[in-house]
């Protein structure tokens, strides 16, 4: 009986000692992830995966703002624009260096503008995306 | 700085980004990644041609 209960508190023990970095890690991956986009990805030392996904959702997001797109706020306003905040918001450091260099005002005379607004609400949610795929990894899910 | 892109170009920058994350995430192995990416940029591209075409034949 105690070699039973003794045989249960080790392999307990060896469960969340194994179980513990994959924990941190699907935390922190998700979290990096959002942050600079890819970097979930290259903590798991997904490099090349990494490196498309950032440079997919940069491309995007700085292609955006060359279109003169929009970069939107907090707001309780119209639906439309919050959700816009909300996507742009998935960019992580990207949608808070936008802000605070004042970058993204938008151009209401060009049509080409409106493209970019959506690009950068789209980079935003593409990075989620990414972000979650990072998550994935780290807990097993995935390859 | 700021970037001229026709319509279409912009269409075609936006399905090359939008299918490379699709192709990562969605897809578990390196061959499977590239040929879903792919699958999901020959859509996009010709889903804004016959978007456009349709949009031609509603006007006239």
């Amino acid at each position: 009986m105690a070699n039973l209960e003794n045989t249960a508190t080790v392999s307990r023990r060896s469960v969340k000692t194994a179980a513990s970095p994959a924990g941190s890690l699907a935390t922190i991956a998700p979290i990096a992830g959002w942050l600079f986009p890819g970097l979930g990805h290259f903590i798991q030392r997904r490099w090349i995966r990494g490196l498309l996904l950032m440079l997919a959702v940069f491309i995007m997001f700085f292609a955006g703002l060359g279109m003169q797109g929009k970069v939107y706020a907090f707001n309780t306003g119209d639906l439309l624009d919050i959700l816009g905040f909300v996507g742009d918001l998935g960019a992580g450091a990207l949608y808070f260096v936008a802000r605070a260099m004042d970058w993204g005002a938008g151009n209401i005379h060009r049509a080409v503008a409106d493209y970019g607004t959506k690009y950068i609400v789209v980079a935003g949610l593409l990075n989620i995306i990414a972000a979650v795929d990072a998550y994935h990894i780290a807990i097993g899910k995935k390859k | 700085m700021i970037i001229e892109l026709s319509h279409y170009n912009a269409a075609l920058l936006f399905a090359l980004c939008a299918s490379t994350v699709f192709g990562i995430t969605q897809r578990n192995n390196p061959k499977d990644m590239f040929r879903y990416g792919a699958y999901c940029f020959v859509l996009f591209a010709a889903g804004v041609i016959v978007a456009s075409w349709a949009m031609w034949l509603i006007k006239h």
